[in-house]
């Protein structure tokens, strides 16, 4: 069958009902892994953090690392779930190389957290509640490299390698339940969905989230009821789903691409899609296994979790501020209207302009670099704002330097670039280029006869009281500065010379 | 009472990742049949409430610390491979799923 079928996305929504549901896998930011002490840092050498508990070898055990079962249930509460007072691990068996043991470490019909919400504000201010069904506790697989292949994909690779750095890193999956009624806005739902989890785990410092890393990875299932059914269409499971935009991406296509299907009295194969993030599109791949196939039962290894009440009110207290009474009170604060609020959240900045408020910028100035300067920088540089090599209390020495006449904007922006460059930290940058503002007067007043003797002409007329004619001598000595000097004070000294 | 068909046989089968024979699958299923009856017995004596024992020690909370421990090194961890490439362990191409 061809893949390239799409129906319309008008008459998608005049004749189907879209529903969706999302998984999201979040890697936790633990310093080792779920059941063993090996490290979990991201981009080491190929299995130089496995153990004999991560490789499944013979007679290792694994034991439950305390950190990841408080992010689980910090999670779970944030998220407005009950925790469960009594839990097991599973094994999920199933025979991929991903994972040594042939089993992953999950939790199946026992959760640690279970029946939640998240409320999700929609662009344009609506907001859409969206029903948590479980977050659970699981490992992540290691990763496989297929060589051989025209593409590094499996099809006509001809054999695999594998790296099991990852196997084992604390993951924790977020399902939500069935998203209906959204109609056109289903994508769009998916998209903010993602981004205010994504949001609120960054808030409770539990994963660096980092899509592009791979710490925060959307499943989207999506399925199509025709207006007015009453039962669930078959639903695919979309993977390899990368960035937000790829989120809203995916849907939009699924539904366009089993709307065409339907419409042509064909049915929908239950199966495991990847999302082409250059086309936009998604290819099938496995057939979906059934939750029987994988032959779940209690893991023997690891005994129950019973989280006493005390504990998870304890856990509860540590909770922060939520993101979304956060912008609230930011906004309060700083004194923005609703369109800089968005445009703040929008360029992900708000965590970096209050930290560098933290650090002793104004809240404007804050803004400015980030929003503006900043924004406009990691898009060129195709990285997420925070992803760029620059810190809020870097931004806010800069800032402070321009505050104290040290550097004038011009020359801040040069300063922001070297620190980008790996030069060190602003002062350093500042140092090395040699970016001070000349505000020795003797310096500059050097310049100023220099400018002055070279054009005698100009030199006269502001001497005769043709104040206008100075802007030339500003021109030629903030030229010998190199822009470093004050061009308001060098006025005021070439006033003072000529009178 | 269990009856396990050809049918199931093949199919746990092809979810282990097992070639078996059509001979095989007949010998199974009547193998595999008088272990389910058997473990059934367990249930026909358990009540209702008696809950099924997934753990024969009963601990819970059993926790580690969240403090790195030494593993293995690269070398270390593949010396019991069959094959290793450029670090990593080098098995057969996977067929039929993707990752
Ligand atoms: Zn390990």
């Amino acid at each position: 069958m061809t893949a390239a079928t799409v129906l319309d996305y008008d008459e998608v929504i005049e004749r189907f009902d879209p529903v969706l549901g999302l998984e999201v896998h979040v890697e936790l930011n633990t310093h080792t892994k779920m059941f063993c002490g090996c490290p979990t840092t991201f981009g080491a050498e190929p299995n130089t953090q496995v153990c004999p508990t991560c490789l499944g070898l013979p007679g290792s055990l694994p034991v439950v690392n305390r950190v990841a079962v408080e992010s689980a249930m910090r999670i779970g509460l944030a998220l407005n779930c009950e925790i469960a007072p009594w839990c097991r691990f599973a094994r999920k068996n199933y025979f991929y190389p991903d994972m040594p043991k042939n089993f992953q470490t999950s939790q199946y019909d026992e959760p640690i957290a279970f029946n939640g919400s998240l409320d999700v504000t929609l662009e344009d201010g609506t907001v859409v509640t969206v029903a948590i069904e479980r977050a659970h506790m699981e490992e992540d697989t290691g990763k496989s490299l297929h060589v051989g292949g025209a593409t590094g994909r499996i099809h006509g690779a001809d054999h695999s390698l594998l790296d099991y750095n990852r196997a084992g890193v604390p993951l924790i999956e977020i399902v939500t339940k069935p998203i209906e009624g959204m109609g056109e806005r289903a994508p769009e739902v998916a998209r903010a969905y993602v981004s205010t989890l994504r949001d609120l785990l960054r808030a409770l410092d539990v994963s660096d989230v980092r899509m592009d890393q791979g710490s925060l990875r959307c499943d989207a299932n999506v399925s199509l009821m025709s207006k007015g059914a009453t039962e669930f269409g078959t639903r695919t499971e979309t993977k390899n789903v990368n960035s937000l935009r790829s989120v809203e991406r995916a849907v939009r296509y699924e539904m366009t691409r089993q709307a065409a299907i339907l419409v042509e009295g064909g049915s929908i194969l239950q199966e495991t899609r990847h999302f082409q993030e250059a086309t936009g599109t998604t290819s099938a791949g496995r057939r979906k296994e059934t939750s029987e196939d994988y032959r779940y039962f209690p893991e023997p290894d690891l005994v129950p979790i019973a989280p006493p009440a005390e504990w998870v009110e304890q856990l509860r207290a540590t909770l922060p501020e939520m993101p979304s009474e956060r912008r609230k009170r930011i906004q309060a604060d700083w004194q923005l209207t609703d369109l800089e609020l968005r445009d703040l959240v929008n360029a992900g900045a708000v965590d970096l302009v209050a930290a560098t408020v933290d650090a002793g910028a104004s809240p404007a100035e804050a803004r400015a670099w980030w929003v503006s300067y900043l924004s406009q920088e990691a898009n060129s540089r195709g990285l997420e704002l925070a992803a760029l090599p620059i810190t809020p209390p870097q931004v806010a020495r800069v800032s402070a330097l321009v505050a104290e006449g040290k550097l004038t904007n011009k020359l801040a922006r040069e300063v922001i670039d070297g620190v980008l460059a790996g030069e060190g930290e602003p002062d350093e940058v500042v140092e090395k280029r040699g970016l001070a503002v000349v505000s020795d007067d003797s310096a500059l007043y050097a310049a100023i006869d220099e400018a002055l003797a070279a054009q005698p002409d100009v030199a006269d007329k502001i001497r005769g009281g043709k104040v206008a004619a100075a802007g030339a001598i500003v021109g030629a000595v903030m030229k010998t500065t190199k822009g470093q000097a004050d061009a308001k004070r060098v006025r005021e000294l070439i006033l003072e010379r000529c009178t | 009472m269990p009856n396990i068909s050809r049918d199931e046989v093949a199919h746990l089968a092809r979810l282990a990742r097992l070639a078996v024979t059509e001979d095989e699958l007949d010998t199974f299923a009547g193998q595999l049949d008088v272990i389910l009856q058997s473990v059934a017995r367990v249930g026909e004596v358990a009540a209702e409430d008696i809950p099924p024992t997934s753990h024969a020690v009963p601990l819970t909370n059993v926790f580690r610390e969240d403090l790195v421990r030494p593993g293995l090194t690269q070398q270390q961890a593949l010396a019991g491979a069959p094959a290793a490439e450029d670090g990593r362990f080098r098995v057969p191409r996977i067929l039929g799923e993707e990752a």
